[in-house]
């Protein structure tokens, strides 16, 4: 019995329950944050190698047989978002020791944290749809929580938008898995993949995958349903900020991989067509966005939108090479985004504030942090030798072998105005001279218990740095979980045991 | 039956967009509590609507006696609908909240409040 | 949050336990029956904003005598743990294990797991029911 993959769901249950009994004590909240969510990475390690060792790993929960019970399943597309989340957990911990206050810890910040981490684990984990909207609600639940800690006025019109449109496209999601029901008579997603292709009713079908595209779609904030998302990212603390930026629309993300290779492989010409146009909306807008915005989380939420439409576009293709890049992409993203965020929590608590027009000189007073700011600025705009660049270099390779040359030029041109709204964040934030009128440093960050801020920014960047030198281990990971995705019967038989 | 209860989920459906739709935050969420209704019903009435005994395996069986109901969409709309209480049970606190913050029931006047 | 009814907060005494005992009915139940730990959990809430109701947030608290934020915490722990006996089994998590004896008075009893894990979601229906409804009333007064 290989329990490895129960583990990353377990866990932050088990720590969250935990830090919930000793709500009392914020120093007890804080070890138990940092050691749940260290014990947490750990175990997603386990099962990120368990699986690069057998190829999928299973567990029947509670002993009852595929299809008709839970199954927790890992391939490694999946092992490989959940090690990310055990990162980001494990940075945004750290991190929150200094920067997330006693107001929020007692709002329950960290058994919310936890919660968090257990509903996306268990969305990249489970093996049955209905049990997926289960870990989605547990997600947006906490994430809702997490969204207005302060109940600020600031962050009421976000947070209903937020709650708005990520409860609509919940009803849609339960509204497809419904109709799916009735299709097929299975919740196991990997029943529902074997049984759909004999299914002759294929426009239904077409019209059941379009209803989990614009489900998806708006919780990975995909064009044209993005507006929730910088509406809402740039209010929280920093630290959720993070937290959200790096995996929650990822979850999306990769909730329409699981669907579009595993269940949806049939008329693939028009539903990954249809990806193809929503991959290119996606990135142009979420750009341009980011390019008329001059507060620092405002175009940082911006880049995530221009960003999903990279991975969305690694999927639509559809070849190997474009879903090795799509993966890779996500890899890359994850970390590099919340670094961002991480770092402009670091600038606004230098400068009390998040407007680029009012901050400045940072670069002249402490330069290591232009220095961390630039390594996944530059990545994300896709500079060599950082991650970034290999992302997009086998993406856009991907688009040229598959002849889609518009939505290369597309991908192009919105590499260029990412290194624009960058450079713009650099020369502002960092690089002008402090604009007169404004008080300088108003807090000294690089002392004192401020310190902890700093161990998860500077963890990121090194790993952003390693993936970019020393990209093999990561690309040939990339390389097996394209090659499971494009052969669903290798996930259905894991799951089902051999058939046919 | 089933053509009935089409008729009903689809106009929960109506009903519920149309509130949504609507500029008070109040019907907003009337709208979203229609709205978990329809799904609900919908995944009731697509698994088949019979009348037949609950599905409960007699003492000293293994299968149930005669015909009896799907207990799966059963079991997947109790789940959904606990859940839609404890997220409807949150937006309504949160627009309370809103309300109270904001001092307004409509969404013209929620924009730019991050300004 | 009083309503200063004298009906209400008569009957509220008399149904308070009452109440609770029902739910604690519903959840022993659910073993093999409709009922279980959800279903009682919002029973025994649901006395207790009854109570609420009938006198202010004051009584309620002292009737519960914890804070339903522990009450909340000791459940997730009770059903988290309930998950992990099978493992030691060879089992996954979450399987069941039963154990059946025959006690003098009561005759044959079987417990399980399950049992501690309806036991775990009925103190977190009461825990997160009760800190919403205690503070949306606070706020009120």
């Amino acid at each position: 019995m290989n329990m490895s993959v129960a583990l990353p769901v377990i866990l932050p249950l088990f720590f969250g329950a935990l830090s919930v009994m000793f709500w009392r004590s914020h120093f007890a909240q804080r070890s138990l944050g940092v050691l749940g969510t260290g014990a947490m990475l750990l175990a997603t390690i386990w099962l990120l190698m368990e699986t690069w060792e057998h190829g999928h790993v299973v567990m029947e929960m509670g002993s009852w047989p595929a299809p008709f019970g839970i199954v927790l399943v890992s391939d490694m597309l999946a092992a490989i978002m959940v090690v990310l989340t055990g990162i980001i957990g494990f940075a945004t911990a750290i991190y929150s020791l200094s920067g997330i206050g006693k107001m929020s810890e007692k709002f329950g910040y960290y058994p919310l944290l936890h919660l968090l981490l257990a509903g996306v684990n268990g969305a990249f984990l489970t093996g049955d749809i209905f049990n997926l909207y289960v870990w989605f609600e547990v997600m947006l639940v906490a994430s809702f929580a997490l969204l207005i800690l302060g109940g600020e006025r600031s962050q009421m019109e976000g947070a209903i938008k937020y709650v708005t449109l990520n409860l609509l496209s919940s009803m849609i999601f339960l509204t497809a898995i419904g109709l799916t029901y009735g299709l097929t008579g299975t919740l196991n997603m990997a029943d529902i993949g074997a049984k759909l292709a004999t299914v002759e009713d294929t426009g239904l079908v077409t019209v059941i995958a379009m209803l989990y595209l614009v489900a998806f779609g708006v919780k990975a904030a995909a064009f044209p349903f993005f507006f929730w998302l910088p509406a809402s990212y740039h209010t929280p603390k920093v630290a959720v900020s993070a937290l959200f930026a790096g995996l929650l629309t990822k979850v999306g993300v990769y909730a329409l991989f699981r669907v579009f290779t595993l269940i949806f492989n049939q008329e693939v010409d028009y539903t990954h067509e249809i990806l193809l146009w929503v991959a290119a909306g996606t990135m142009l807008t979420g750009v341009l966005g980011a390019a008329a915005h001059y507060e620092f989380r405002r175009i940082l939420s911006f880049h995530i939108i221009s960003q999903i439409g990279y991975m969305i576009m690694g999927l639509a293709l559809f070849t190997p090479l474009a879903l090795v890049g799509g993966v890779f992409y996500i890899m890359h993203h994850i970390i590099v985004k919340a670094n961002l965020f991480l770092i402009s929590g670091i600038t606004f608590v230098m400068k009390g504030t998040h407007e680029l027009r009012q901050m400045g000189g940072i670069y002249r007073t402490n330069p290591i942090l232009g220095v961390l700011f630039l390594i996944p600025a530059l990545s994300l705009a896709g500079m060599p030798p950082l991650s970034g660049f290999f992302a997009k270099f086998i993406i856009i390779r991907a688009g040229i072998e598959a002849e889609a040359y518009w939505v290369v030029a597309v991908a192009l041109v919105v590499g260029l105005l990412t290194l624009y709204s960058m450079i713009k964040i650099w020369a502002e934030v960092f690089w002008k001279a402090q604009p007169e009128g404004v008080e300088g440093e108003i807090h000294d960050v690089s002392s004192g218990p401020m310190i902890w801020m700093w161990i998860p920014v500077i963890m990121l960047a090194m790993m952003t740095i390693a993936i970019g030198l020393y990209g093999e281990p990561i690309y040939q990971m990339a390389l097996m979980s394209a090659e499971q995705l494009l052969d669903p019967s290798q996930y259905i038989e894991a799951v089902l045991g051999v058939q046919e | 039956m089933e053509v009935v209860m089409a008729f009903v989920v689809g106009g929960l459906y109506a009903a519920a967009i149309y509130m949504m739709l609507r500029r008070s935050i109040v019907k907003l969420v009337i709208g979203l509590v229609l709205l978990s209704n329809a799904a609900n019903l919908l995944i009731f009435t697509v698994a088949g609507m019979k009348s037949g005994a609950p599905p409960l395996i007699p003492p000293g069986m293994t299968v149930p006696d005669g015909a009896s109901a799907d207990p799966l969409a059963q079991a997947v709309v109790l789940t959904a609908i606990v859940i839609g209480f404890g997220v409807l049970a949150f937006a309504v606190v949160l627009i309370h909240r809103a309300y109270e913050v904001v001092k307004a029931d409509d969404m013209d006047q929620m924009k730019d409040t991050d300004r | 949050m009083n309503m200063h009814s004298l009906i209400l907060r008569t009957a509220g005494h008399f149904l308070l336990p009452l109440l609770l005992l029902f739910s604690v009915f519903l959840l022993l139940r659910g073993h093999d029956e409709p009922g279980g730990g959800f279903i009682g959990g919002l029973v025994a809430a649901a006395a207790i904003v009854l109570y609420l109701f009938s006198m202010d947030t004051e009584s309620a608290r002292k009737v519960l005598r914890v804070d339903p934020r522990d009450v909340l915490g000791a459940g997730m722990v009770l059903a988290v743990l309930s998950t992990i006996p099978g493992v030691f089994l060879g089992q996954p998590f979450f399987t069941a294990q039963w154990w059946e004896f025959t006690a003098p008075v009561f005759g044959d009893i079987k417990l399980s797991t399950v049992l501690i894990f309806d036991i775990g979601v009925y103190l977190v229906v009461i825990g997160s029911v009760l800190t919403i409804m205690l503070n949306l009333a606070e706020a009120e007064d």
